[in-house]
């Protein structure tokens, strides 16, 4: 599946064979009935699935957000199951990168405010945070809507920010839940751009959950889920299974 | 997230749902006000009695009552008669019988005296002088202070009672009445005091005013020298039966004040081996000092228990904050915020609502009590020179403040430990 050559070294994150389950008896759902899949450090993969398909529940997993019923779930050498609370919360604030497609913004807080946000949940002293807030907002050309709030933003806008609070940590990998899920077309072609520029230029991971086929081809590689398993290919998306 | 973050984005939380949060500081800014009211009553009237013992309390003086016969209960039946109880004249109704603490007689007082440690006994004679006049302005009733020796007072002008002639020492109750302008002018000026005797007829005998005392909580009334306590109770016996006993309802023993606690205990142990009761004026204005410290302690109860009713309103805002902010919770535990963490940012938010509640009520008693202050000084508590009811002292106000961020991280735990056990994913899926 992957067909970069980062094959070489052994994958940034990888699945093997996870379950994952809610709910008990009758009301029992099985949101991920054995999904294996590998991440490699630089390339971007994309996870496609209609609503339902359990491809949210698996990017949860990989982003270390939950735990598997079932399956092993690989950080680099480690298994996930030995780190502590302590690693994972550090992992997650300094290595991963989440955009999400309601945004998640803290609507009465400034732009400023909101992408500072990891940072200051790792402790970072205040005018550290500064320089490299507004560094990324300048990068990502939000820096003259620093101190507005964020509910006062257009959409395009609010996924902007949402993409510098997720870089402002400078991480490893970003986790994006349709990103360009409550954008207009030309508004999400621009989010897309941002997203690959990242990670052309800059070697930032991408691991984006989608249902828009066009967002899957411009990616390194294709899961294809549905039903909690993995398909072979688009065309199996679309047929009854 | 440091300390100093935590803090910050707590008390910016604070103010995110105005109104909410205003509700709640003004049930807490109700019990907080309350208790800081009492609590300064407490330190004002204590503060008050500490002063009068110190200043007002003679150091070296016990006050001497007879121990009396265990009381028997209403079930038990009458009393069996005591042939050896004294039977007395002195101005007690029938042989004194009624008079709860009992009688002295001159054994008792020869008693007193032989114990170890007492210098001497002043029985105190009881005596019920009908009026005092100053110049033919009119007769006025008065009381006599029979604890005038156990009390050094608090003088307006003049100097307490000395021998040699007869010398009263007024309180500036009396001032206006018996037609002076102030203390100073009263000092060596002449009164006559008129008193009944054993038949009836009425005796007048002349004293001179040796001085004018404020009027205090625990004593008040005429205090009067030896040599006119003497005149007056003969001129009251005049026409009473020879052999008569005397009776003393009271007497005062001196004692060397510097013996220290310990020996002071063990003379008042003496005492009451023998069947006395023997108190310092401190026991007896302690005894003042225990039944406020009562009254103001359940007063603070009452104001404690109007904050506990205030920390559920802490509960009840954090919870529905806890709520409310769900989804930014879920993203900032996503984003590697602890557990422990966002336990502690709610917990801080319970505790800055209490301190700002408990502030804001202590520094509104602080203004209500100045006015109240003012307002009683020149009315209610005119007479009492001194005494300030309500005092604000930094500790117990101090002690008020914490006790209020006590509680409210009390009741912030609750909440906190709901936030702090979210799942990430569950708040980000929340709709």
């Amino acid at each position: 599946m992957n067909t970069t050559a980062t094959t070489l070294s052994p994958p940034m994150l990888a699945a093997h064979d996870i379950r994952k389950s809610y709910g008990k008896g009758t009301a029992r759902f099985d949101a991920l009935a054995g999904v294996s899949l590998s991440v490699y450090a630089g390339e971007s993969i994309a996870i496609v699935g209609k609503s339902g398909s359990g491809k949210s529940t698996l990017m949860h997993l990989l982003a270390l957000l939950d735990q598997p019923d079932d399956g092993t779930l690989m950080v680099g050498d480690t298994n996930a199951d030995e780190l502590s609370v302590r690693q994972l919360n550090r992992l997650r604030n300094q290595d991963f990168g989440f955009v999400f497609q309601q945004f998640f913004l803290t609507p009465n807080a400034t732009v400023f405010d909101n992408v500072v946000l990891p940072l200051k949940i790792a402790g970072v002293g205040a005018r550290e945070r500064k320089t490299r807030g507004m560094a990324v907002l300048e990068q990502l050309e939000m820096a003259d809507k620093a101190k507005n709030k964020a509910v006062n933003l257009s959409g395009g806008q609010k996924q902007r920010v949402v993409i510098a609070r997720a870089l402002v940590n400078n991480p490893k990998v970003i986790f994006a839940d349709e990103p360009t899920g409550n954008l207009d077309t030309i508004t999400g072609a621009l989010v897309e751009n941002i997203l690959f520029a990242l990670n052309r230029d800059h070697g930032i991971t991408l691991v984006i959950v989608t249902h828009d086929p066009e967002l899957a081809t411009r990616c390194d590689s294709q899961l294809f889920i549905r039903d909690g398993r993995a398909v072979r290919s688009l065309d199996t998306l679309g047929e009854a299974a | 997230m440091n300390p100093l973050d935590i803090t910050r984005a707590a008390i910016s939380n604070t103010f995110r749902s105005k109104t909410r949060t205003t509700l709640t500081v003004t049930a807490i800014v109700i019990g907080a006000f309350t208790l800081t009211i009492t609590s300064a009553i407490g330190t004002g009237i204590s503060t008050y009695i500490d002063n009068q013992i110190s200043s007002v309390a003679a150091p070296d003086a016990l006050s001497i009552t007879k121990a009396s016969d265990a009381a028997p209960g209403s079930q038990s039946g009458p009393a069996p008669y005591d042939p050896d109880s004294a039977v007395v004249g002195g101005r007690f109704d029938g042989d004194g019988s009624e008079f709860s603490s009992g009688i002295l007689t001159a054994a008792d007082v020869d008693a007193i005296a032989g114990v170890d440690g007492v210098l001497e006994v002043n029985p105190i004679l009881h005596l019920a002088p009908l009026y005092i006049e100053h110049d033919g302005t009119g007769k006025y009733e008065l009381a006599i202070n029979a604890n005038i020796q156990m009390i050094t007072p608090d003088l307006a002008a003049g100097a307490p009672t000395p021998e040699g002639g007869n010398h009263v020492l007024l309180t500036s109750a009396y001032l206006e009445s018996l037609g002076f302008p102030d203390a100073e002018s009263a000092v060596g000026q002449p009164v006559s005091i008129g008193i009944a005797d054993h038949s009836g007829e009425i005796h007048e005998r002349e004293a001179t005013i040796s001085g004018v005392q404020n009027e205090t909580l625990f004593e008040s009334g005429i205090g009067l020298n030896q040599t006119l306590s003497d005149a007056l109770r003969e001129a009251q016996d005049i026409g009473s039966p020879a052999d008569t006993e005397v009776g003393f309802f009271l007497a005062t023993a001196r004692f060397d004040p510097g013996i220290g606690e310990e020996a002071l205990s063990a003379l008042k142990a003496d005492l009451a081996e023998l069947g006395y009761n023997a108190m310092t004026a401190a026991d007896q204005i302690g005894i003042f000092q225990a039944i406020i410290g009562g009254i103001i302690g359940v007063l603070n109860a009452f104001a404690v228990i109007a904050l506990i009713a205030a920390g559920f309103g802490i509960i009840n805002t954090l919870l529905m904050s806890v709520q409310e902010r769900t989804r930014e919770i879920g993203l900032m535990k996503a984003m590697g915020m602890g557990g422990g963490r966002i336990y502690t940012l709610f917990s801080v938010e319970a505790v800055f609502i209490g301190f700002l509640g408990s502030v804001i009520g202590a520094l509104g008693a602080m203004g209500v009590g100045a006015v109240t202050n003012v307002i009683l000084a020149e009315t209610v508590i005119a007479d009492l020179e001194g005494l300030k009811v309500l005092i604000f002292a930094p500790i117990p106000m101090l002690a008020v403040v914490l006790l209020v961020m006590g509680i409210a991280f009390l009741a912030g735990t609750i909440p906190a430990r709901r936030a702090a056990r979210q799942n990430p994913i569950t708040a980000l899926r929340y709709e």
